[in-house]
């Protein structure tokens, strides 16, 4: 390859060291995020459109652009780089893999809840 | 609006919802705050890389600091700076808010879910190995 079409990948390669250091969690603290993959989309998704909508709007306002040597290339319709909407897929994977991995070490000590355990009593909804 | 006020406007307002429309309440619980310090370390170190390596560049219209070198009128050359002039490892400030606001409305949402009994279990953990969590037989 020449050197400009690994350059490319220069950002989905930062994505990629997020999802290598994040997934491991799920094998190793046993975060059992992806067993709970209906949760996990319908967490994920309009983190997603809120994201995107604002970053379109960051661009066509000239807020911030992207090195095009360094982006793949492929965009979504309105100008949103392909790479951008995949940050915003990966990141907040990666944070409940991050709050879940702190639940698991955490697991049945007091003064650790998140608020969605299942005899939360003092804790109306 | 600038990119600063979007950020601080958008930390509010996900703060709010965690605290009186969703009532996740997040924002008051230690395992939010502990999962957030870790979670800010690893932006701080991507996010440096993006910023750093110029991939995502900045208009200093919309944020404290001066645009990314090379870009947005900005002539100079080289790498944004470390630290100061608005940024905080190559990242302008607003990053962190723009972070704040991605990552708690993410994980308001998924204790939401939770709460409303979308898929509470399987809980997590315990994990693999744990000397405290034996196997159980």
């Amino acid at each position: 390859m020449r050197e400009d079409e690994v350059v490319r990948f220069s950002y989905v390669g930062v994505l990629a060291f997020i999802l290598v250091g994040t997934l491991w969690l799920e094998v190793f603290l046993r975060t059992r995020v992806f067993r709970r993959w209906l949760r996990l989309v319908l967490s994920i998704m309009p983190v997603v459109v809120i994201f995107c909508l604002w970053d379109l709007y960051a661009i066509a306002s000239g807020h911030w652009d992207f090195d095009v040597t360094r982006i793949t290339g492929v965009y979504l319709p309105g100008g949103l780089p392909i790479d951008e909407v995949l940050f915003f897929v990966v990141v907040p994977l990666a944070a409940i893999l991050a709050l879940e991995g702190v639940r698991s070490v955490k697991r049945g000590r007091a003064g650790w809840e998140a608020g969605d355990e299942a005899d939360k009593k003092d804790d109306a909804l | 609006m600038t990119y600063t006020a979007l950020a601080i406007l958008g930390c509010v307002i996900v703060v709010a919802l965690d605290l009186w429309a969703f009532r996740t309440r997040l924002v008051t619980r230690r395992v939010f705050w502990t999962a957030y310090a870790i979670i800010v370390f690893f932006q701080l170190l991507t996010n440096g890389v993006l910023t750093g390596l110029r991939i995502v560049r900045y208009n200093n219209d919309a944020i404290i600091g001066s645009s990314t070198p090379g870009t947005f009128g900005n002539t100079s050359d080289g790498l944004p700076p470390f630290l100061g002039d608005g940024r905080i490892a190559y990242a302008p400030i607003e990053d962190l808010f723009f972070g704040f606001a991605l990552v708690t409305l993410t994980l308001v949402l998924w204790i939401y879910w939770g709460r409303r009994g979308v898929q509470r279990e399987p809980q997590s953990g315990p994990p693999r190995f744990s000397r405290r969590h034996p196997p159980s037989p």
